[in-house]
């Protein structure tokens, strides 16, 4: 029992960024995708187009992927206008043939966010990201030093929002979907995920500060409150998080102001 | 020819790894900051090692191709990880996990190290835990468990359905910590391309910037490779497109020693294939076997009927028949001839007739759909992306697919391969699963290996080496290791050839799969021996290989891994032939049963074979390690 569409083929138009380097001007390239089966996947009908183009002698389109089942977030699309494509909580890797009409004009174009500078055609640098994870985005534990597992208990219920906060799979969508190219949702998925946690209290609020007080040294905008954000998680992280953030920010804040200066509130690691 | 000596620490079982750190030799903490250790790979392995020496005090640098470690392919870890912590009270323990382990491996794993995996696989889970690891938890606030295949105790954590990916942000969250802390440097879109080896010693690599082309040397210390698995040489996998083997084979070529390339491991349940346009195959996590029930239809005629109208009693539930004691959950490699057997009868189910039902409805009526549901929801929802099918209404189809690999680079106790100064850990050496892994135990054995084993031993090589005596990077074997690098790439590049890099690696996948898959025979293997080599120098006339060296090129990158593929797949191969019996997932239809269970050779093949590469044509030498059994005797596996 294959999908009932698997018999008909689509056809589809794509207009493609192709960019040949960082500095260089890119523009819209359009390619014909023909006869597909509807069970392919949206990656897999760009590894037939570029097999063509490699055939003709052309540079294929440069794209990235890895997993190509949206958990590992490297594949970062922007199809016809929305992050990771049509369809709600999948990456662009999970969007598939099917989702599109025959005789479709499909755009394809990188995440576009100021933090995220292109490096070729569809690709683009997040490494910001890992350096806001840097400045704070742990629980500061040395290998051996941890007592047995089951002397933290953890409610099951904050265990189970804990793991929807965690589940966040850094592939900046949220990001390239905000207007302000707001990091917000990231950081407070971590904040979120680590704040929850009875093992987490100890540094929460030295670590929201320095997660946040890096997001903004390194260009993110800030957040205006449109969840453009949450809409185009491949995994739901709800921008009920981001308010758990602020709360947390402004309580942290609030002590490091107030409280006699110590040395674990100067963030960082 | 190698010297494999395995430095098993003398002593009782269970007393050798405690015994072994208090001998081995410590470098002097004034003295770590020193020595300058060059991690590649940042999966679970590598993250946890780096981390881990860098709070020691070592200078670590950490090197992923990658753009991030957390990138890396343990991400898709569904299932879970196992741990002897008894926290259930169904009589777990280190001795049962060591032994289920053992025996899941067919006896073809090293007794010593097995039984340490046992021993720190209770600190990992206290570990994560304390990392803000967000375990599945029982009402009580306490972990909670599942089983997996292979074991009749309830002793696997997990994190919904995607263990992996929680362990990996814990070990990734400590990487970064120590990034931030400047223990640890990070180069991420690096990949290593070549070892550099000096007086016989791993003194360094060679990387290639995938973003620039820039290529680079590095000097260090000592050199750890945590960069995983090798399935991809069979194209068609549960792999990220881009695990490759090109460190390990690099490395092979540099004299290391590469243990049981033969022992691949085929998951039973995956999602089949669909079309020649597949680039991947996706995992049903195992941990489904626990609720769902695999079946086909008894009769042929049966197979194309919808499988609701399938009577219960014109179902045959094999694997239950077959291994009641088991039932669902018999090890991997027994499932997957299992599946592949009823298939071969022509009872396989779906377009393909290569599949079988995995079928959920007796545990929706037991439990509950909604019960189902927050078990494995999410991996009902990537099988519904997929096949565009609800699991919760028909059952899921699925098939076998290549998953992992036990073999790797030959390495000792203290996970060191015979390069000394080279250390190996992860899904990339040989060391602990044997002939078959089970399932839930790679994530155990790539922490294991980073967070307690290698910071435990690598002191002991360094403490040997004087400090400060690390070779320059202009020294004659960086620039001939360079050399070597550039001239692999210039020739991809000038190849005047027709077909893309994807075409080659499809056919080679196809005669790995065919000849060298879930069942092998000698006709078959010895014809693989022919055709790969014939490819082989098709692809090096005939790929076209577009773009240039100095900029982001990923035909190029692909290029180069396939090219490492093609020879692995060789080597790979000629092991499959030379061990002329049937263990684990390695089966030979000529070593059987009358009842189809693999026949062992323990007189002749109760060893690891490390085949040691000899030169450019040339046979490489197959040296071998034998494996003492002192405590488990060696058995005819038995899961009825
Ligand atoms: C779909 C799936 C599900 C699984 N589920 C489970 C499970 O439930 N339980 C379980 O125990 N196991 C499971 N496994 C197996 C397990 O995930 C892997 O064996 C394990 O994660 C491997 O970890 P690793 O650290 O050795 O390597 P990887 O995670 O593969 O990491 C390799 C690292 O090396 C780097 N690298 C590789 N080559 C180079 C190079 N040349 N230069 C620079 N860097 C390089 C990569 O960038 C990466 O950082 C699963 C595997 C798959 C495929
Ligand atoms: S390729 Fe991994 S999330 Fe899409």
């Amino acid at each position: 029992m294959v999908a009932e569409s698997s018999t008909k083929t689509i056809s589809v138009t794509l207009r493609v960024w192709r960019q040949a380097g960082p500095s260089q001007p890119g523009k819209f390239v359009e390619y014909q995708a023909k006869n597909l089966n509807p069970n392919m996947s949206f990656l897999e009908m760009l590894d037939v187009v570029n097999d063509e183009l490699t055939v003709k002698g052309e540079e294929p389109i440069a794209f990235a992927h890895d997993c190509r089942e949206g958990i590992c977030g490297t594949c970062s699309l922007v199809i016809d206008g929305k992050p990771h494509g049509p369809h709600r909580a999948v990456a662009s890797c999970q969007t598939y043939v099917r989702s599109f009409a025959d005789g479709a004009v499909i755009t394809v174009e990188p995440f576009r966010a100021k933090p995220f500078p292109v490096i070729k055609d569809l690709i683009t640098e997040r490494s910001a990201l890992d350096k806001i994870q840097q400045a704070g985005g742990f629980i500061s534990v040395r290998t051996g030093a941890a007592p047995d597992a089951n002397s933290i208990p953890v409610a099951k219920d904050v265990a189970e929002l804990a793991m929807d906060a965690a589940q966040c799979i850094g592939c900046g969508a949220c990001v390239a979907a905000c207007k302000n190219a707001s990091a917000m949702l990231f950081v407070a998925a971590k904040v979120s995920h680590l704040g929850l946690l009875p093992q987490g209290q100890v540094e929460r609020g030295r670590r929201v500060l320095a997660m946040v007080r890096k997001m903004d040294e390194l260009g993110f905008g800030s957040c205006t409150n449109q969840y453009e954000c949450s809409a185009a998680c491949p995994k739901l992280v709800s921008h009920d998080f981001i308010a758990r953030m602020n709360r947390d920010y402004i309580s942290a804040l609030v002590h490091e102001t107030f409280a006699p200066a110590s040395p674990t509130m100067s963030g960082g690691a | 020819m190698a010297q494999l000596d395995s430095k098993i620490p003398s002593g009782p079982l269970a007393d050798k790894w405690r015994k072994h750190k208090v001998e081995s030799k410590l470098v002097n903490p004034a003295n770590k900051r020193k020595y300058e250790i060059l991690v590649v790979g940042a999966g679970l392995a590598g993250s946890s090692a780096a981390a881990t020496l860098a709070e020691l005090g070592y200078k670590v640098k950490c090197f992923v191709f990658h753009d991030s470690p957390r990138r890396a392919h343990s991400i898709s870890a569904q299932g879970g990880i196992n741990a002897a912590k008894n926290y259930q009270n169904d009589g777990d323990s280190v001795y049962r996990l060591f032994y289920d382990t053992i025996k899941g491996g067919d006896y073809r794993s090293r007794e010593a190290n097995v039984h340490r995996l046992a021993e720190v696989s209770v600190n990992i889970i206290d570990q994560c835990a304390a990392q803000g690891v967000p375990f599945a938890r029982e009402y009580g606030g306490l972990l909670a468990n599942r089983s997996f295949g292979g074991a009749q105790v309830s002793r696997t954590f997990y994190a919904r359905g995607q263990t992996g990916q929680q362990l990996l942000l814990g070990a990734y969250s400590a990487l970064s910590r120590m990034i931030g802390a400047g223990g640890v440097e990070l180069f991420s879109n690096e990949e290593m391309s070549d070892l550099v080896v000096i007086n016989g010693h791993a003194k360094g690599i060679i990387t290639r910037n995938l973003n620039t082309g820039q290529i680079r040397r590095w000097s260090g210390d000592a050199v750890i490779l945590a960069t995983g698995g090798y399935g991809n040489v069979y194209n068609l996998s549960t792999y990220a497109r881009q695990s490759n083997a090109t460190a390990i084979w690099r490395a092979y070529k540099r004299g290391a020693c590469f243990a049981n390339p033969c022992f691949t491991q085929i998951h039973p349940t995956c999602i089949p294939v669909s079309g020649d346009y597949q680039s991947k195959l996706t995992l049903m996590s195992e941990s489904l076997r626990n609720d769902g029930r695999i079946w086909v239809p008894k009769r042929k005629e049966d197979c194309k009927k919808d499988p609701g109208t399938i009577a219960e009693d014109d179902r045959d539930y094999y694997l239950e028949r077959m291994y009641p004691s088991f039932g669902n959950l018999a090890p991997r490699d027994i499932s997957s001839r299992a599946a592949k057997r009823v298939c071969d009868e022509g009872r396989g189910v779906g377009e393909t007739g290569l599949g079988v039902y995995l079928d959920f409805s007796d545990a929706i009526n037991r439990l509950g759909e909604n019960v189902v549901r927050e078990r494995y929801g999410n991996l009902f929802d990537i099988y519904h992306e997929i096949t565009n099918e609800n699991g919760y209404k028909t059952p899921m189809r699925i098939y076998p697919a290549m998953h992992y690999t036990m073999g790797g680079l030959w390495v000792d106790y203290n996970l060191m391969s015979n390069v000394p100064g080279l250390y190996v850990l992860g899904e990339a050496n040989f060391s602990d699963h044997g002939a078959n892994r089970l399932g839930a135990s790679a994530l155990m054995q790539g922490l294991a290996d980073g967070y307690f084993v290698i910071p435990n031993t690598i002191g002991d090589y360094l403490a040997g080496q004087k400090p400060g005596s690390r070779p320059p990077a202009d020294a004659p074997e960086f620039k001939q290791a360079e050399d070597n690098v550039r001239s692999i790439i210039s020739r991809l590049l000038s190849v005047p050839g027709k077909e893309p890099v994807s075409h080659y690696h499809k056919r080679l996948g196809q005669i790995m799969w065919t000849y060298c898959g879930m069942a092998r025979t000698k006709e078959g293997l010895e014809k693989a021996l022919q055709e790969i080599p014939k490819l082989r120098e098709e692809f090096w006339a005939n790929v076209k290989v577009p773009g240039s060296e100095a900029t982001l090129n990923q035909s190029l990158e692909r290029a180069c891994r396939v090219a490492d593929f093609f020879e692995l797949g060789e080597l790979l191969c000629l092991d499959a032939l030379t061990r002329e019996e049937s263990c684990g997932s390695h089966f030979r239809e000529e070593y059987q049963y009358p009842n189809g269970e693999c026949k062992r050779d323990d007189e002749k093949f109760a060893h690891a074979a490390a085949w040691e590469y000899q030169g450019e044509g040339k046979p490489p030498l197959r040296n071998i390690e034998p494996l003492n059994y002192e405590s488990v005797k060696m058995s005819v596996r038995n899961y009825k």
